[in-house]
């Protein structure tokens, strides 16, 4: 569409911001005023004693930064996090792309296509809440899984799933990965769908195989979409909280070795520590900003 | 066209969606049913509410307990659903209504927190008027001004005379203002499985077990001799806890530094060995791992706990109303004796709370449900709770009629009595629920394997100082 500089089309074009106002009001409202309110409470000290009794708000500077700095614990929360992430993400997004891939392959002619698009979607329509709940259920020591197991002999002993760091790992990675792989796969799909045909038969006419095709077509020019995804599963996997805190009763147990950013600072709303949440909100911020950054690097860097 | 309608249309869903955020939460719970109930029930109902009083009670509590004992207990009330008593009642021309918040995960607390300070500026029909404590965080409530002082309502010293005084010296302030009552006292017991105890130990006479579980050192005896017949002596190693934690030397916090009290300790050391010889669990508590010993063919031998736990959680009683769940409480094969040492656990305090607009209403509830001898020997008798009342429970310690049918006939008041005015409540303090809470849990990791007891400890140390930052270790 060309632009016509006529007096018409400004004020036709007013009609464009009026229909901004609701986005910017909830932009600011939800998102501008917290922001900035976290930055500020951030160095104060402020609290509830027993959540009852209040103190402060003290100005005290960058004291928040360096009590939760100097204890270390951020490291170890973050390493939880990006771990429980990884082992998530890697299966999902390998599914997610063999996925898009068959079903965007006309040459494999699939029927009920439209049928498993929306079954694999289905996971993410569930409340993280209830699926952690339920496979609260399913893997406690009396549960269902374990007596599977007995009875059909591979253990002798329920196995306590989430008394250990790998398999309360493992699960919690399990159930994210089970929650977003369909939306990972329609993201590509659309992505897949949109390339040029004829680039498939040129291909094919010069004797190129599937797996040259994937590589050599399919993945180059899916990269922007790729790295959108693996972008928003970034930034979603840092603030990965419900799955794991429902898992674990709040706890990240074993050891807190599934405890996550979020979870942490979750900790500090007991006592309503608006300071020190307000401080780690922040550090998770820098930490989102960086590794996005970090990922959007290495990926438009390959590509020349 | 079709464009600009379109996009007006989600304008307007954006627009009504706001607004609908902005609108919820007035429209009020309990519905309009309120069909206009006769004024049932003589003189408590008419005095219930008092001149220009408001026309909602609303009480603040994390189960339906309470809602029960109003329901089937208190004079003039008429509850509007006989099925589910958390959905209020009538009190006179006062409605009451429950607001139910489960205690996991603070929420409870949180809910009180945000409630309480605000009181006194919320609209009438929205006041809490009255809130429900447990003894773990009783004092938090009660050294702060968001309770009223018994005293304010006008009931007097010499009404509580019949009371167990640890009932009352749990809700008493700094100043000594008494801020709450209770119906219940809670002195535990130790409740073991009869059918284990004939087969382990030859006898289910409470005397002759009681020789088994005396001390510390035959309760470990009788622990291995349990395991070599394929029994676990307790559910999970939090059934011990509350044993020991009520007789400490030193409370929680001492001069705003965390102390972990030798006894406590013991209890560490206790629970790991049996851990380790596959003696008892790890599940917590009110987990279904925990009370799945409360079965018929369980294989759990014991656990602790005071008349509630048997009547409220061991499952459902045979009172010719109640199913059969296939508990064993149905079938009445428990039976109570003292165990090692005395202890006390929980026990439901109201408190009324600052900015109340039904000062009689509540006053008359306190009154009825705490001092009222009629109504406190109806709960034992049909509840099997053990009551905040001396005289009624001495007398009904001698009686046959007040046998617990959970315990096969046994009659445990006695044993509830004495233990009831043994108590010493010196060591509690504001902090214990987070403390315990947060103790257990991080000794999980010790029993289980996963972290040395120094790690544990120093675990438990982040996790009470991220809950009370005012707090150090």
């Amino acid at each position: 569409m060309k632009k016509k500089k006529t007096g018409n089309a400004l004020r036709h074009n007013r009609w464009g911001y009026f229909f901004l106002i609701p986005f910017f009001v909830v932009f600011v409202i939800f998102q501008l005023i917290p922001l900035v309110t976290t930055i500020y409470n951030s160095f104060f000290e402020h609290y509830f004693k027993n959540g009852l009794t209040e103190v402060g708000p003290n100005l005290v500077g960058l004291e928040n930064y360096k009590t939760l700095l100097a204890s270390g614990d951020i490291l170890i929360y973050l390493k939880n996090t990006m771990i429980m992430w990884v082992m998530g993400f890697v299966p999902q997004i390998i599914i997610s792309l063999l996925l898009a891939a068959w079903f965007s392959d006309p040459s494999l002619r699939l029927k009920g296509k439209k049928f498993f698009q929306s079954v694999i979607y289905l996971p993410n329509l569930i409340m993280a809440s209830a699926f952690s709940m339920l496979f609260f259920a399913l893997f406690a020591e009396t549960g269902p899984i374990n007596s599977l197991l007995m009875q059909i002999g591979l253990i002798s002993a329920p196995y306590k799933f989430l008394s250990h760091t790998m398999s309360a790992r493992a699960l919690v990675a399990f159930m994210t990965c089970l929650m977003w792989f369909g939306n990972t796969t329609i993201l590509l799909l659309a992505g897949m769908l949109g390339i040029d045909q004829s680039l498939y038969e040129a291909a094919e006419v010069d004797g190129a195989s599937s797996t040259q095709i994937f590589f050599r077509i399919t993945l180059p020019i899916l990269r922007p979409i790729l790295l959108y995804v693996v972008i928003t599963s970034l930034i979603g996997g840092l603030q990965l909280f419900d799955v794991p805190q429902i898992l674990t009763n709040g706890q990240g147990g074993p050891n807190r070795t599934t405890m996550t950013l979020i979870m942490y600072l979750n900790k500090h709303l007991y006592s309503k520590n608006y300071g020190i949440g307000g401080a780690l909100s922040v550090i998770l911020f820098f930490i989102t900003g960086v590794l996005s950054i970090i990922v959007f690097r290495i990926n438009t860097r390959s590509q020349k | 066209m079709k464009k600009k309608v379109i996009s007006i249309l989600m304008a307007g869903i954006i627009a009504a969606s706001l607004a609908a955020c902005g609108s919820g939460g007035s429209a009020a719970p309990t519905a309009e049913k309120t069909e206009k109930t006769e004024a049932a029930g003589g003189e408590a109902a008419e005095k219930a509410g008092g001149e220009g009083e408001g026309a909602v009670l609303n009480i603040q509590c994390w189960n339906d307990e309470f809602a029960r004992r109003m329901r089937d207990h208190m004079p003039g009330y008429e509850a509007f659903d006989k099925d589910d008593a958390t959905k209020g009642g009538k009190l006179g021309d006062v409605e009451v209504r429950f607001a139910v918040t489960p205690s996991t995960d603070n929420a409870y607390q949180n809910n009180l927190d945000a409630l309480l300070p605000a009181n006194a500026d919320a609209a009438a029909d929205e006041k809490v008027d009255m809130f429900l404590v447990e003894a773990d965080y009783a004092l938090k409530y009660v050294n702060t001004p968001v309770a009223l002082p018994i005293a304010d309502l006008g009931i007097t010293e010499d009404e509580l005379a019949n009371q167990y005084k640890y009932t009352k010296d749990i809700v008493t302030d700094a100043d000594g203002n008494l801020k709450g009552l209770s119906w219940q006292g809670c002195p535990g017991v130790l409740i073991y499985n009869r059918d284990i105890a004939k087969e382990v130990l030859g006898s289910d006479d409470p005397e002759e077990v009681q020789k088994a579980v005396a001390d510390w050192d035959t309760f470990k005896k009788t622990a291995d001799q349990l395991k070599e017949k394929g029994y676990k002596i307790t559910s999970t190693t939090n059934d011990s806890y509350r044993v020991f934690s009520n007789n400490v030397s030193s409370p929680w916090v001492v001069d705003g530094k965390i102390n972990v009290d030798d006894n406590i300790k013991a209890w560490v050391d206790m629970s790991k060995e049996m851990v380790d010889k596959g003696q008892t669990g790890t599940a917590d508590l009110w987990s279904e791992d925990w009370s799945k010993g409360f079965a018929k063919d369980a294989d759990v031998f014991c656990y602790f706990g005071p008349a509630w736990l048997i009547n409220f959680s061991m499952g459902a009683v045979d009172d010719g109303v109640n199913e059969d769940d296939g508990s064993r409480t149905f079938a009445g094969g428990w039976a109570a004796t003292v165990g090692p040492q005395g202890f006390y656990w929980g026990g439901t305090w109201i408190c009324a709370a600052a900015g109340t607009d039904n000062p009689t209403a509540v006053a008359e509830i306190m009154r009825q449900m705490t001092t009222n001898e009629e109504v406190l020997t109806d709960i034992v008798k049909m509840d099997n709770d053990f009551v905040n009342n001396k005289p009624a429970m001495e007398a009904a310690a001698t009686d046959d009629s007040f046998a617990f049918k959970p315990l096969g006939g046994q009659n445990p008041l006695g044993m509830f009595c004495e233990g009831a005015e043994k108590i010493d409540l010196s060591n509690i303090s504001e902090y214990d629920q987070g403390c315990n809470e947060s103790f257990q849990l991080a000794m999980k990791e010790y029993f289980e394997g996963n972290a040395s007891y120094d790690d544990a400890l120093q675990a438990f140390f982040k996790a009470v100082v991220e809950k009370y930052p005012e707090l150090s270790y």
